[in-house]
């Protein structure tokens, strides 16, 4: 089964990076549309009939986040896109920005449009300066185009955007850490309330959106709410951009119909072909470093036996004692060959860097994993240092002001509890765990 | 008004109140401790997270429970809120868990620290530190920066609460010092080395709740329960000239500003009764100062053991 593509539709169009090439493909059509034909609030309501989630990674509905925002009189709004893709295993926003950016720059215009704002903001990654030029150059054009600036296509809307880097943290990009970077300050998270739709840049009502949701409400707008929300499954509808790596046989970022079996996304033809070198499928991630890891048996099937879909529901079912979440789509895949604790570590000692360090349990408890997983990993652990991790983690989980502590604990504990023998054997065989891997772990058989 | 439940005892207060701030005027066991937020420093709060508290039930509307602890200093009561915290388990544990985390790179030098005896974090060791530490790899230590001949840093005793952070923005009138790097290596710092030197920043010391902002005037001379705490004043064009001076016979050895019961400089005439660095320590002579009495020193804390908090409990008469 191919899937429809409603973002990458023209990817392999020659020159589809600049204006011409784009408007030829039928660009800033929609964007016309809207402007001459449908109020903001038409808009807000296709983009709530089309059921999109957020594509950041916490799936949260798009439409309903907007009509969140408040709309006080004299008091401008914002949008702000995130940009700031940096979670290890996603480099979907990445390759949307670089391949077709004017879908972006479109998006960004009707999404603004719908939402009231007369400026609205890219916040790029620091290590993307090349696709913050790709950017620049396309809002140039749209600019001379007349879609960015005063009046745009006569409706009377006037809308400016800019695009800003960010320094390198990963902690920016947390909404409101992104926000205070944006304001120029240093990227701490904000406590909550007042959240960003009350109170977000500069103390004005705020979304903050990721880049392919943005992107998503040009296809939604055009073809309608209801056509975006007949692809894919319950919930879970429309196209998803997956960013597959790990030992594939042939990785790449895919847009994927949602709904499509986890089983055919791996090992179809038209997608990833299999695990690289014909060796067995170990564990997988299935959303971005920070979701649960998932052993080879629960990957495909859940642990009911069901088929295992690319949904936010299906990867999820059996909530984190078995399932794990769509999250970013950052699809990451380890052969037989891989060692799991060795990529605990290396997730957590990530965590442990891109703390901000405001909060103690995040500031000390990644920090002290990292620590015990380093020596877990090179056979100087003790048995009790794995349960020891597994209180740490814990104590991390909901008690700091944003999600890093969240997304740094739960890999540890799902690692831990579906890899625990590794963990063990790597404590019982210090040397032998030096020179090789522990290799597949068995399906518990349930009595 | 809005009515919260904290630990069974129901209190009315202003909408907009934190829980925390419900739980002060409560008092007693069902207040979550604080070492970040500062009433006296607005936009402190939310970072230690060992006020975290449990709701029970988020409000007459609404009344399920909050799926997470949160953090008291920063969290709006709603009408019909109830709120567990000494009374919970869950709380119990996982403030454990974040004063074990606080402790884990603390350097644990209360023997030589200026702080001992005052300090928030020995307070809450003493409540809920084990006595074995489940820590086992190599502590943090940071390279000593000098920050002036006033104020001493020891950044490896420090649990980044932000409160001198704050005081320095909203007291002095420029920060000149903040927080660099980011995670396990963040820390205060001038960057380059350079001086904090400003009327108010003495002021750091007071909010300070470890010993990582000392006193360089009174560093080493004594521990702080060997002395006596006098309530004072002065004619002082730059601050309110309300101290308490700590006596040894009758030489001062320290003045600080005077601080309640959760440790924070108290409000006189409506105003917080900052000390300006003058009054903090130029000011040593007993003849600078007219001092009033002995100071009842109301805090939870090895400061009070003893003489100070108990046999004071009628009005202090004023002398001279």
């Amino acid at each position: 089964m191919k899937s429809r593509k409603l973002l990458l539709e023209h990817l392999d169009v020659p020159g589809i990076q600049g204006i011409e090439a784009y408007v030829k493909q039928g660009g800033y059509s929609t964007l016309e549309k809207a402007l001459k034909k449908m109020s903001p609030d038409e808009v807000v309501e296709e983009v709530k009939k089309s059921g999109l989630r957020g594509r950041g990674g916490a799936g949260f509905p798009t439409g309903l986040k907007w009509s969140f925002l408040a709309k006080p009189e004299g008091i401008p709004r914002y949008l702000v896109c995130n940009a700031d893709e940096s979670e290890p295993g996603t480099f979907k926003d990445r390759y949307l920005m670089e391949k077709i950016p004017h879908l972006l720059v479109e998006g960004m215009i009707l999404s603004s449009y719908a939402l009231g704002a007369n400026t609205s903001y890219i916040y790029i990654r620091g290590e993307f300066m090349y696709v913050l030029e790709i950017l620049q150059k396309a809002i140039q054009e749209a600019y001379a185009k007349g879609y960015l600036g005063k009046n745009i296509f006569g409706s009377g809307f006037d809308h400016d955007l800019v695009v800003t880097p960010g320094g390198g943290a990963y902690i920016c990009g947390e909404e409101t850490a992104l926000l205070e970077s944006l304001e120029g300050k240093r990227g701490n998270p904000r406590i909550k309330p007042p959240f960003p739709a009350v109170k977000g840049l500069w103390a004005s009502p705020t979304v903050v959106n990721n880049v392919e949701s943005i992107a998503a409400v040009v296809p939604i707008v055009r073809d309608g709410g209801e056509a975006y929300a007949s692809i894919g499954i319950g919930k879970s509808t429309g196209t998803k951009l997956i960013s597959a790596c790990g030992n594939l046989a042939r990785p790449g970022v895919y847009e994927i119909e949602l709904g499509l079996s986890v089983e055919e996304f791996i090992y179809g033809d038209d997608y990833c072909r299999g695990i690289a070198n014909g060796k067995k499928l170990k564990a997988c991630v299935p959303g971005g470093s920070s979701v649960p890891i998932l052993p080879h048996f629960l990957v495909t099937k859940t642990a009911a036996g069901e088929n295992r879909l690319m949904t936010y529901e299906s990867l999820a079912d059996g909530g984190f004692q078995s399932g794990s979440m769509l999250g970013s789509g950052g699809f990451i895949v380890f052969d037989e060959d891989q060692c799991i604790v060795r990529n605990t570590w290396n997730f957590t000692r990530f965590y442990a860097h891109e703390s901000c360090g405001q909060c103690s349990p995040c500031r000390e408890g990644t920090g002290w994993m990292e620590k015990v997983l380093h020596r877990l990993e090179s056979g100087k652990g003790q048995m009790h240092d794995i349960d020891l991790l597994a209180d740490i983690n814990k104590k991390i989980e909901g008690n700091t002001i944003c999600p890093l502590g969240d997304a740094a604990a739960w890999p540890v504990a799902a690692a831990i509890r579906h890899f625990r023998e590794e963990f063990e054997w790597h404590v019982t065989h210090p040397e032998e765990a030096q020179k090789r891997n522990y290799g597949l772990i068995q399906q518990p058989v349930v009595a | 008004m809005v009515k919260v439940t904290i630990d069974g005892i129901e209190v009315s207060v202003e909408p907009g109140t934190t829980i925390l701030n419900a739980a002060r005027q409560i008092g007693g066991d069902a207040v979550p401790p604080a070492m970040c937020y500062y009433s006296k420093l607005p936009g402190t709060g939310g970072k230690c997270r060992t006020c975290l508290v449990e709701v029970a039930a988020g409000s007459a509307a609404d009344p399920r429970p909050m799926p997470k602890l949160v953090a008291s200093c920063s969290t709006p009561v709603q009408d019909g809120m109830v709120v567990n915290n000494k009374t919970s388990e869950r709380v119990h544990n996982n403030r454990g868990g974040v004063v074990e985390f606080l402790l884990a790179n603390h350097p644990l030098d209360c023997p030589i620290c200026d702080q001992a005896g005052e300090c928030h974090l020995q307070d809450l060791g003493y409540e809920h530190g084990s006595a074995k530490t489940r820590y086992e790899e190599e502590r943090r230590t940071f390279d000593p920066i000098d920050i002036g001949n006033k104020i001493k840093l020891h950044m490896n005793r420090c649990i980044l609460c932000y409160r001198c952070v704050f005081v320095a923005n909203q007291l002095t009138d420029q920060r000149v010092h903040g927080v660099m790097h980011r995670g396990e290596h963040a820390e205060i710092s001038t960057y380059i080395e350079k001086a904090v030197e400003n009327d108010f920043s003495g002021n750091m010391i007071d909010v300070c709740p470890v010993g990582a902002l000392t006193d360089r005037t009174f560093r080493f001379k004594s521990r702080v329960w060997f002395l006596k705490p006098m309530e004072a004043e002065r004619n002082c064009t730059k601050c309110c000239g309300k101290a308490v001076v700590w006596m040894f016979g009758n030489e001062i050895y320290r003045i600080t500003a005077r601080k309640d019961k959760y440790g924070e400089v108290e409000e006189i005439d409506q105003k917080t009764a900052w000390l300006c660095n003058d009054c903090r320590f130029e000011k040593k002579d007993a003849a600078d100062w007219n001092i009033l009495g002995p100071r009842v020193i109301n805090r939870q804390s090895v400061i009070s053991q003893g003489k100070y908090a108990t046999t004071i409990d009628k009005p202090v008469k004023r002398i001279g």
